[in-house]
C-alpha cells in the first residue's frame, strides 16, 4: 500500500512539474535567446512569439482532444466496424432502421423535455421559497449538496430507494415500503417501462435542481427593487408580482439554465449504465454509443455514427453561444 | 419580496420548503444510516426502523434425543434455544414447524407438528418438545423461529469494503488521477486566459470564439479517435496505452474550454491600467502574469479548481475508456459500478462503498461552496 502511495505521489509530481518547467523554461529561453540577438526590434519580436508560448499548450490540447476528434469521428462514422473500409451512409441507414435506436431516441426526447424543465421549476421554487424562509441558507445547502455527488454514487443512493424484495417480504427500499404501507403491491420499479426511465430521470433532477437554484437565485437578487415597488403601488398581488414582473426579467437566465441542463442530459451516461445498462427499454444515446464502442471487438463505425448524432443535437446551442459571444464583444 | 407577510402564505412557504428539503435529504440519509448498520439487520428491515429491534429468522436444534425424559407416559425434550456458536436466544417472537413458515405460532403457544409432536417455545427461548413415542434420531430436532435483535451499529461494513471491496485501493487511484488532472489544466488555462485577455496576437478573437464553441462539444465524439490514437502510439513506442498520463491529458483537454472561458472573463475584468503601467516600467508579460495577474486571479482559479476536482473525481466515462480496469488503475466510480454488478443486493457493501466515494467531494464542496457558487454563476449566466 505504501509503495503505491509513493508511486502515485511521484507520478503526480512528474506530471505537475513538467507543466511548470515548460512555462518557466520556454519563457526563460525566449528572453535569453532574443536578448543576445543584435536586432533592433528584439522586444517587438519577443512579444510576437510570447503569446504562442502562453496559449500554445492550451491550443495543442484543445486541437488534439476536441477539435480533431470531431472530424475524425465524422470520418469514422462512414467506415465499417474496424475502420478498414468506407461504407458510406450505411451506419446511419442501419441506425435509423434499428428498433433499439428508435426507443433510444424516444427516451432521449423524454429526458430532454422532463429533466431540464423540472430541474428549472424546482430550482426556481427553492430559490424563491428559501429567500423568504428563516432556514433558507441551510435549505439551499441541502438542495445543492447532490451537485457534489457522482452520478454513480447517486445511482447507488437511488437504487437503494427503488429496491424491491419479493411480495410478502419486508421491503427495505423506502419507495416500496411506502407503497406497501398504503396498501399497494410492491413493484420491481426498474423493469416497468417508461416509468423506469422516469425514475432514472428523478436522479438527474435531484442532482441538477441545486444548479438551477444557484443560478436563478443570483438572477432573482439582481431584479431591480423599483420594478417590484412600482407594481405593488399599482396593487399587484404576490402571484402577479412573480409571474408578471419577476419572471419576465429573469427569463434569459431561465433559458440559459434550461439549455445548460439540456446539454448535460444529451450526454447522460453513468446513471443509465449503473442502474439498468439500458435494459427494460431505458437506453439513451450516450450509453448506446458506449455499448457499441465496446460490444465484442467494438464497432467503431456505429459508435461514431451515434456520437455524431449527439454532436449534431448540441450544434444549434453551440452556434447560439458563439453568436451571443460575438454580439457581446462587438458591444464592448 | 416580503411584501405581504400574512401568516398563511408564510406557513405554506415554510411547509413546502421543508417538504422539498426532506425529499432531497432522505435518500442520502438512508445511504449513510444503512452503511453503519449490522449487515443482517440491514437486509432484514428498512433503515428507517434501524433504532427498533429487528426481526431475524433462523433455526436451532434441540438437545440430542438421548437426553429425553419420560414424563407421564410421554417423551419430553426441553432446553434453551442456542445457536451453534453458543449464542443463547432470549427474545423469541414466533416459531413454526418448518422452514417455510418460521412465524406460524407466536412465542408462548403450542404448535402441533406434522408428526403429531407438540412443540412449545417461550419468548425467553426455552422450549419443550413432547411426543407419545420415543424420540429417535442422532441429532436434535430443528426448530425454526424468529427472534428480536437489538439494533446494532458498526463500522465492519467499512472495514470490509475498504479491503475486500477494494475501495481503499480505488480511493488512492482516484487521488492519483484527480490531483494532476486538476492542477495541469488550471496552469495551462491560466496562461492561455492571460494571452486571450491581455496579449495581442493574430487570430485572437476567432480562436476564442472556437473555445466558446468547444464548451458544449460532447466528449463522446472524442472517445473513439483518442482510443485509437492511444493504442497506435502505444504500439509504436511500446508503452501501455491505458494509464495515468493518458487520463490526465484527456481530462486536461476536456476541462480546458470551461477553464479558459472562466479565467479569461475574470482576467479581462481586472483593471488594464495596472498591466499597462507595469509594462511601461519594463516588466515582460511573463513577469506581469506571474507577479500581478496570477495572485489577483486566485478566486477564479479556486472556482475552476473545485469544478475540475469534482468533475474528475466523479467521472466514470473517461476512466472506463482510458484506464485499465485492474486493481492498480480502477477508480472509485468504476469500482462502485463493478460492485453494483457483482454485489447488487449486498447493500452493506454498496452503501459503505458509495459513502467512501462521496465523502471527499462533499467535504471539499461544503468547505469551499462560496467559490464553487461564484464559478457556477460566472460560467453560466453569460454562456
Amino acid at each position: 500500500m505504501t509503495e503505491q502511495i509513493y508511486s502515485a505521489l511521484i507520478a503526480i509530481l512528474i506530471g505537475v512539474s513538467a507543466v511548470i518547467i515548460y512555462f518557466w523554461g520556454s519563457n526563460w529561453i525566449l528572453d535569453a535567446l532574443i536578448s543576445k540577438s543584435s536586432r533592433a526590434n528584439k522586444e517587438v519580436l519577443r512579444e510576437k512569439i510570447r503569446p504562442w508560448l502562453f496559449a500554445g499548450p492550451a491550443l495543442f490540447f484543445l486541437t488534439l482532444y476536441l477539435v480533431y476528434p470531431v472530424f475524425e469521428t465524422l470520418w469514422l462514422s462512414f467506415q465499417n466496424s474496424d475502420s478498414t473500409e468506407f461504407v458510406g451512409w450505411s451506419n446511419y441507414a442501419w441506425l435509423f432502421n434499428d428498433g433499439q435506436f428508435h426507443i433510444t431516441l424516444r427516451n432521449n426526447l423524454l429526458w430532454l423535455i422532463i429533466v431540464p424543465t423540472l430541474s428549472t421549476v424546482f430550482g426556481l421554487a427553492v430559490a424563491v421559497l428559501a429567500d423568504r424562509a428563516k432556514f433558507g441558507t441551510i435549505a439551499k445547502s441541502i438542495i445543492f449538496m447532490p451537485m457534489a455527488i457522482s452520478f454513480v454514487g447517486a445511482s447507488v443512493i437511488w437504487k437503494f430507494v427503488y429496491h424491491y424484495n419479493g411480495e410478502g417480504d419486508t421491503q427495505i427500499g423506502i419507495l416500496n415500503a411506502i407503497v406497501v404501507a398504503f396498501g399497494g403491491e410492491p413493484q420491481f420499479w426498474l423493469s416497468m417501462e417508461i416509468w423506469n426511465s422516469v425514475l432514472l430521470m428523478v436522479i438527474l433532477i435531484w442532482i441538477q435542481t441545486g444548479f438551477a437554484m444557484v443560478i436563478l437565485g443570483a438572477a432573482l437578487r439582481s431584479v431591480p427593487e423599483e420594478t417590484l415597488e412600482a407594481a405593488i403601488i399599482d396593487g399587484a398581488n404576490r402571484r402577479q408580482l412573480f409571474f408578471r414582473i419577476t419572471l419576465p426579467q429573469i427569463m434569459p437566465t431561465v433559458i440559459v439554465v434550461w439549455t445548460t441542463i439540456a446539454i448535460l442530459v444529451l450526454k447522460v451516461f453513468d446513471i443509465v449504465l449503473a442502474m439498468t445498462n439500458g435494459q427494460w427499454e431505458t437506453q439513451v444515446l450516450a450509453n448506446l454509443m458506449y455499448d457499441w464502442m465496446f460490444r465484442g471487438a467494438g464497432d467503431f463505425g456505429r459508435g461514431s455514427a451515434i456520437a455524431i448524432i449527439i454532436m449534431l443535437s448540441v450544434t444549434p446551442i453551440m452556434a447560439w453561444n458563439i453568436y451571443r459571444f460575438r454580439k457581446d464583444e462587438a458591444g464592448r | 419580496m416580503s411584501t405581504q407577510s400574512s401568516f398563511l402564505p408564510r406557513f405554506f412557504n415554510g411547509t413546502a420548503l421543508t417538504a422539498l428539503v426532506i425529499l432531497w435529504l432522505v435518500p442520502t440519509l438512508g445511504l449513510f444510516v444503512s452503511s453503519i448498520r449490522d449487515k443482517d439487520q440491514l437486509a432484514a428491515s428498512g433503515w428507517w426502523t434501524s433504532f427498533n429491534e429487528s426481526k431475524q429468522v433462523t433455526f436451532a436444534r434441540t438437545d440430542l434425543p438421548e437426553t429425553q425424559q419420560q414424563i407421564d407416559g410421554q417423551f419430553v425434550l426441553s432446553g434453551q434455544l442456542t445457536a451453534d456458536d453458543g449464542t443463547v436466544f432470549t427474545n423469541v417472537l414466533a416459531f413454526g414447524s418448518s422452514s417455510r413458515d418460521p412465524e406460524e405460532v407466536p412465542a408462548g403457544e403450542t404448535a402441533t407438528l406434522k408428526n403429531g409432536a407438540q412443540l412449545t417455545v417461550n419468548s425467553d427461548g426455552s422450549y419443550t418438545y413432547v411426543q407419545d413415542k420415543e424420540i429417535t434420531g442422532s441429532r436434535g430436532k430443528r426448530i425454526f423461529f424468529a427472534y428480536g435483535q437489538p439494533p446494532r451499529f458498526t463500522l465492519e461494513n467499512y472495514d470490509n469494503v475498504l479491503d475486500k471491496g477494494k475501495i481503499g485501493q480505488a480511493f488512492l487511484n482516484t487521488l492519483a488521477v484527480t490531483i494532476p488532472a486538476t492542477v495541469i489544466p488550471v496552469l495551462i488555462a491560466a496562461f492561455a486566459a492571460y494571452a486571450f485577455s491581455w496579449m495581442q496576437f493574430a487570430g485572437r478573437e476567432w480562436l476564442f470564439a472556437v473555445v466558446i464553441g468547444l464548451l458544449v462539444v460532447p466528449l463522446q465524439t472524442s472517445l473513439v479517435p483518442l482510443l485509437r490514437l492511444y493504442s497506435d502510439l502505444g504500439q509504436m513506442f511500446g508503452f501501455e496505452s491505458k494509464g495515468y498520463p493518458g487520463v490526465w491529458m484527456a481530462h486536461t483537454g476536456f476541462g480546458l474550454p470551461l477553464a479558459i472561458y472562466l479565467m479569461r472573463n475574470y482576467m479581462k475584468s481586472l483593471p488594464g491600467d495596472l498591466i499597462e503601467s507595469a509594462r511601461v516600467d519594463g516588466a515582460s508579460h511573463f513577469q506581469v502574469f506571474t507577479r500581478i495577474i496570477l495572485p489577483l486571479s486566485l478566486p477564479a482559479l479556486a472556482s475552476f479548481t473545485i469544478f475540475q476536482f469534482l468533475w474528475v473525481w466523479n467521472d466514470l466515462l473517461v476512466a472506463l475508456v482510458f484506464l485499465g480496469q485492474g486493481e492498480d488503475q480502477i477508480v472509485l466510480t468504476a469500482q462502485l459500478r463493478a460492485l453494483l454488478g457483482t454485489r447488487g443486493s449486498n447493500w452493506e457493501v454498496l452503501t459503505s462503498g458509495a459513502f467512501i466515494s462521496i465523502i471527499l467531494p462533499l467535504l471539499v464542496f461544503f468547505a469551499l461552496q462560496r467559490f464553487f457558487v461564484r464559478g457556477l454563476v460566472a460560467g453560466s449566466v453569460k454562456g
